[in-house]
């Protein structure tokens, strides 16, 4: 496998693992044919999952485990059908007899403060935003602001490939004075989020995106930082950035206008 | 003494919501949702849904004494972490909301294990070597173990691991040998033959992550395998 194929590296691992969606995988089998180091690399990672997967190198539970488990869980079970608060002092079991009794009411109410949360998104959505920042800053400390590293857009787009179940439009604004850094993957409001890093003389601009159905519009600032939010194309963007609120501007409307609307 | 007895009633009862608390931890994420109905059906689990739960999870008990076994490293402790998940799991059974009964377990069984190795921790009061948060897999130039993993991949050639043959004890001890989040994948993938959706459910991380950790944790393997054969070749 030589360095121009490090693209090709975690599909290869996706495929002996048979992960691959069908596109993917009809994808990298055209490139195996022309790719004599891939072929040789993929038949590497079979062995080796072959090789780990023997058949006595899992643990299996000793005889005496399994009755033990048994054992404790027919104890459990039997002391569960029996009256539960027959060993507790009176006040305790009338504590949990209360708890018991009323905890549905707090957990209703926090489903329903859950789900209002959800259906508040985005415009009073705190918890997103602060995750986007969060992650933000996360990613320029850990000097892990990208997993794959070029201004080359025709490099980071395909790059997601595989990563993301959708595909975010990478656009080149190098002349409009925002060069492209990079992509990464990252996690946001429980899911996997596609994360383009773009920057301006020192400063980072971090453009998240998802899929999304509904539509939003907000531009607020958080802990110094500035925010951007708009849909377009059923995706989600949001550009965290401690970049000036004009100049940030500046980048959506030039960004917007290059992606596919 | 009246005033003493009232005491330790509420430490009693604080002490008990610890335990709630803590044992809200150790379940999977997402089991919270449907916490309202499942309370009710756990507070005094039917005959039916114990049987259920020996048909549905009980058949997982290899897997989960595998990976106890292969994170804790400990076979003592290992049978320990499976008897607790098993009661947890038992006691939460109602909130197990259909999917994936093995990821489900699985994921008890790792939970279990970290408050195991946080409880070792605290007894020895010893600065652990595995302490440190977790964080570099996606970027490994900081991190001393890529150097190892990113050796020529042209010296680790198929034709090395299919000719030398690696016997299954062998195969253990390489594996015991990886830093844990890399055993933990491998053995997920490999061992449990979890997808890379099942496996992100248990540990957590996002699936991007998976697949690189899985890579990354596939690198390191072949070339401390390597380095086995190699210390094997010279005369002792």
């Amino acid at each position: 496998m030589t360095g121009s194929c490090a693209e090709w590296d975690l599909l290869l691992h996706g495929y002996a693992d048979g992960e691959l969606d069908a596109a993917n995988a009809l994808r990298l089998e055209q490139h195996l044919r022309e790719c004599a180091g891939c072929s040789a690399e993929l038949r590497r990672i079979q062995a080796l999952k072959q090789a780990i997967a023997q058949d006595q190198v899992p643990w299996p539970a000793s005889p005496a485990l399994r009755e033990r488990v048994t054992a404790a869980l027919a104890r459990e079970a039997s002391l569960r059908t029996s009256s539960p608060a027959t060993a507790k002092s009176p006040l305790l079991s009338r504590l949990f007899d209360y708890a018991r009794r009323w905890s549905l009411v707090p957990s209703m109410a926090v489903l329903a403060a859950g789900v209002f949360l959800m259906l508040a998104r985005p415009e009073t959505g705190m918890s997103l935003q602060d995750e986007l920042v969060a992650s933000h800053v996360r990613s320029m400390l850990a000097n892990h602001l990208t997993d794959v590293e070029t201004s080359d857009q025709h490099t980071v787009k395909p790059w997601f490939n595989g990563k993301i179940d959708f595909s975010p439009p990478v656009v080149d604004l190098a002349n409009r004075g925002f060069p492209l850094v990079g992509g990464r993957v990252d996690y946001i409001g429980g899911r996997v989020v596609a994360a383009l890093i773009y920057r301006r003389n020192g400063h980072v601009i971090n453009v998240f995106i998802w899929p999304s159905m509904t539509a939003s519009n907000a531009t607020t600032e958080r802990e110094g930082y500035n925010l951007i939010n708009w849909t377009q194309a059923e995706l989600s963007f949001w550009l965290v950035s401690d970049l000036n609120a004009v100049e940030l501007k500046e980048f959506r409307e030039d960004f917007a206008e290059a992606a596919p609307k | 003494m009246p005033g003493t007895s009232r005491w330790s009633d509420t430490t009693g009862w604080l002490r008990s919501w610890l335990a709630v608390i803590s044992q809200a931890a150790i379940l999977p994420a997402g089991a919270g949702a449907s916490s309202a109905r499942g309370k009710a059906a756990t507070a005094r689990p039917p005959a039916e849904s114990a049987a259920r739960f020996r048909d549905i999870i009980l058949p997982h008990l290899d897997a989960a004494h595998n990976l106890a076994r292969f994170l804790s490293g400990d076979a003592t402790a290992a049978e320990d972490i499976v008897q607790e998940a098993y009661l947890r799991a038992f006691r939460a059974f109602g909130e197990f909301r259909g999917g994936s009964s093995k990821a489900w377990i699985l994921t008890i069984v790792r939970n279990c294990h970290l408050n195991w190795r946080a409880e070792q921790r605290r007894r020895s009061n010893v600065e652990p070597l595995e302490g440190l948060p977790f964080t570099d897999d996606l970027s490994p130039e900081d991190s001393g173990i890529a150097e190892r993993a990113d050796l020529p991949r042209d010296e680790i050639t198929p034709e090395t691991i299919l000719v030398q043959r690696m016997e299954a004890d062998e195969v253990r001890l390489v594996l015991a040998g990886l830093p844990e989040a890399f055993r933990e994948t491998l053995v997920l993938r490999e061992l449990e033959c979890l997808s890379y959706r099942e496996i992100s459910d248990v540990t957590s991380i996002p699936i991007g992550t998976v697949m690189s950790r899985l890579a990354r944790a596939r690198a390191i393997f072949a070339t401390a395998w390597r380095q086995r054969l190699d210390a094997g070749k010279k005369p002792r």
